[in-house]
């Protein structure tokens, strides 16, 4: 015969085991502020690439003849998503380590899945506007596509992760309204509300 | 069909099998290493009380090959289904007579 207090385990265990095996929690709030700083950094280089100042607001991109610079966007942007995305895999890594998890699980593959299908479907169309000489859209288009992929995620692992793909996708309509600001709101919403969530997730989480 | 006179089944009494029913409650199918990963129990552990579940028909087996590695999911039954939630509904008023 088992005592109250099994039960009360028992009931925890179910709830720990039912989180842990449908949700990736091993996501660290440091990946996102990393992520935000690249951006940050990124987004300098590009208004350096299309020869704009980056301390004067005024000059938007717009009015900027940038369609032979955008190989160098493109590799710049690559760059940019590529150690966004080794940080995120090295420190979801070493906290999944932590948690005796390994990083590549059932949840991690359903988390990736997810944001997959609007991630490739996004970079997908940007690349035909690009070669299109359609170019202003490309920084707005990101923010919605990837707004999407988080808003999609939010079922898959810390649910404030939704509400940051709520904020994407606004900013991302906004910078498709005004264009020639596209990579201010890309900045403020890659950079700046990632460090911002990245910040917050941290404290909430990991300690 | 075992039950004890709470109306929890016998078959969950065991910490792993009732981890192992919250899991694939929530995941339509589940493999045997994640199961083992998140369990943190050995082979041999793991898979007996995995044959249990089996025998009572509350999960079932798929047996596939990714290349040549085996690859073993398993998935609950609707009759494990009824049973977890019957356990659960036990447990929640054992607690709630207790209070």
């Amino acid at each position: 015969m088992k005592k109250d207090q099994d039960y009360i385990s028992d009931i925890a265990e179910i709830r720990s085991m039912m989180e842990r095996s449908s949700k990736f929690l091993s996501l660290s709030g440091w990946a996102g502020i990393m992520a935000g700083i690249y951006s940050l950094a990124g987004a300098y280089v590009a208004y350096r690439i299309m020869g704009a100042d980056p301390g004067d607001v005024s000059t938007t991109y717009a009015n900027v003849n940038i369609s032979s610079k955008i190989p160098q966007l493109i590799a710049l942007a690559a760059i940019v998503l590529i150690l966004a995305v080794g940080t995120a895999v090295y420190f979801s890594g070493k906290r999944a380590g932590k948690r005796s998890e390994k990083l590549w699980n059932p949840t991690s593959k359903r988390l990736l899945t997810a944001m997959a299908v609007p991630l490739v479907a996004g970079g997908i169309l940007i690349l035909i506007l690009l070669a299109n000489g359609i170019v202003g859209l490309a920084a707005p288009l990101t923010l919605i596509f990837y707004g999407l992929a988080l808003y999609g995620a939010g079922k898959f692992t810390y649910p404030e992760i939704k509400s940051l793909g709520i904020i994407e996708i606004c900013l991302g309509l906004i910078g498709a309204y005004f264009i020639g600001y596209g990579l201010i709101i890309w900045a403020l919403g890659f950079g700046v509300f990632h460090i911002a969530y990245g910040i917050y997730m941290h404290f909430k989480y990991e300690r | 069909m075992k039950i004890s006179i709470h109306g929890l089944h016998k078959a969950f009494e065991s910490r792993v099998r009732l981890g192992i029913m919250s899991a694939l409650a929530v995941n339509d199918m589940f493999d045997f290493n994640s199961l083992k990963e998140y369990l943190d129990v050995t082979d041999g552990n793991l898979a007996s009380h995995l044959k249990a579940l089996e025998k009572e028909a509350f999960i079932g087996v798929n047996k596939s090959f990714i290349g040549r590695k085996p690859h073993t999911q398993y998935f609950m039954t609707p009759a494990g289904k009824k049973a977890f939630q019957e356990h659960l509904d036990a447990l929640e008023k054992l607690i709630k007579l207790r209070k």
